[in-house]
């Protein structure tokens, strides 16, 4: 096959492509309209706190170290409850405290969490439970209502779940070393680390400035402004 | 030269079948049939009940396998052609409720009679049928109840193989996993009750 042809077989791929993509259109398919996207937003959230990420294996990690059942238990626990938290919030209950409320429950859960394992403390179950589902509540109220605007909530709950319990995951499987002598010193190595990361993140709480709600952007307050006027001029001040 | 033709030719034929998709369907273009499992598939809010009650089903044995296996899909059909005839959703988040009924059921493994696990499939079938039903109505008239064939098939096949995945597992451990992906499915059900609740707010 000579260069020639294959130039021309290349220019013709290429000119099909263009004008596929140039000709299309959007497909204003499916029932929840304008939005789209939402799973990656959920999967990456827990992931991108330390503040999650310490809870999450923390209570795996715990879980191993109590055993049958907790090792289950404790993960199917914190979701649900999680959730609730998230519920909560997304329904306009109000920890106290609010904001820096959340950022303390959240360093504490660390802390807590931290010393238990660090402690390899085994309370009876109901207490466990009580204790993750307290911190899982306040860590959906934090994080579970953070959905970016114009994504599907649905997807976004799913990321979020799916990532909570994969971290959930890792914290069992980190603490199935619990079985060896050097591993058990390491799962305390480590809950030592968290109960430290924890009042890293409490001291945070307290000398970072809250997040101020984000304000609308030029080009939407210009066209919230102009509706405004608009349904002024149509009504009337009342 | 016969080369240019073709190409030209492909290209005329894009130019002249450019039309956008407007439906609420995932128009697949190769009919309603292919539409709905189209529609199924790429419905998270309508395959994961399904997989849930899978779960549910497989959990509690081989009777209420089969019987979810063939009552899932016929009570969603037919929940679909009531929701074709009213043409009118109702607008509590009922979804979100499958999502929670179904997943506290798997994690908490309840031992619920055989016939209260397969009535509780087909609560929710005929539930999420109807949605859909009235869904495509809404979206325009169409050849709804060959879409909700479609979803009704792809439904047989994800409920069989679930089900027939978890009868199948003897391993304690399996079991276990099985409950906590019950717990996520009923955590997101939650959430999605949150996000529909703070719309209507």
């Amino acid at each position: 096959m000579n260069r020639s042809v294959r130039m021309t077989r290349w220019v013709t791929f290429l000119w099909t492509i263009a004008t596929i993509l140039i000709l299309s259109q959007p497909a204003q398919a499916h029932i929840v309209a304008g939005e789209s996207g939402g799973f990656l937003s959920g999967l990456k959230h827990p992931w991108s706190g330390w503040d999650h990420i310490c809870a999450m294996v923390a209570v795996g990690m715990w879980g191993a170290q109590l055993g049958v059942p907790a090792i289950w238990v404790l993960p199917v626990t914190f979701p649900v409850i999680m959730a609730f938290g998230g519920f909560l919030g997304l329904i306009g209950v109000r920890f106290p405290g609010d904001q820096i409320g959340d950022e303390i429950g959240i360093a504490a859960s660390a802390i807590m969490l931290g010393l238990v394992v660090l402690m390899a403390a085994r309370p009876p179950l109901a207490a466990a439970m009580t204790l993750v589902g307290i911190f899982g509540l306040c860590h959906g109220y934090a994080h579970g209502r953070e959905l970016p605007p114009g994504q599907s909530g649905l997807l976004y709950s799913i990321g979020f779940v799916v990532a909570t319990g994969t971290l959930h995951a890792l914290g069992i499987t980190i603490g199935l070393l619990h079985r060896w002598k050097a591993g058990r010193g390491f799962i305390r190595t480590a809950g030592a680390a968290i109960t430290l990361a924890g009042f890293y993140f409490l001291y945070s709480a307290f000398h970072e400035e809250p997040e101020k709600p984000a304000s609308p952007p030029a080009a939407v307050s210009t066209v919230m402004s102009l509706q405004s006027v608009t349904a002024i001029s149509v009504h009337g001040v009342s | 030269m016969r080369r240019s033709r073709y190409s030209l030719f492909l290209v005329l034929t894009t130019l002249l079948m450019q039309r956008s998709a407007q439906a609420h369907l995932v128009t697949t273009g190769l009919g309603p049939v292919y539409d709905g499992i189209g529609h199924f598939s790429l419905s998270p809010d309508d395959s994961i009940p399904v997989v849930a009650l899978g779960l549910l089903a497989g959990l509690r044995g081989k009777g209420p396998g089969r019987g979810v296996m063939f009552q899932l899909p016929l009570a969603w059909f037919g929940g679909g052609v009531a929701g074709l005839m009213a043409n009118t959703a109702p607008s509590i988040p009922l979804r979100c409720i499958s999502f929670m009924l179904a997943g506290v059921l798997v994690a908490t493994d309840l031992r619920l009679p055989d016939m209260a696990v397969v009535g509780v499939a087909m609560a929710i079938g005929f539930m999420h049928g109807f949605l859909d039903g009235a869904g495509f109505q809404a979206a325009g008239p169409g050849k709804g109840a060959l879409q909700l064939l479609g979803i009704a098939a792809m439904i047989f096949v994800i409920a069989t193989m679930t089900a027939a995945l978890v009868v199948s597992i003897r391993s304690y451990w399996a079991r276990i996993v099985v409950r906590v992906a019950g717990s996520w499915v009923a955590a997101i059900g939650l959430l999605m009750l949150g996000w529909a609740l703070r719309r209507v707010q």
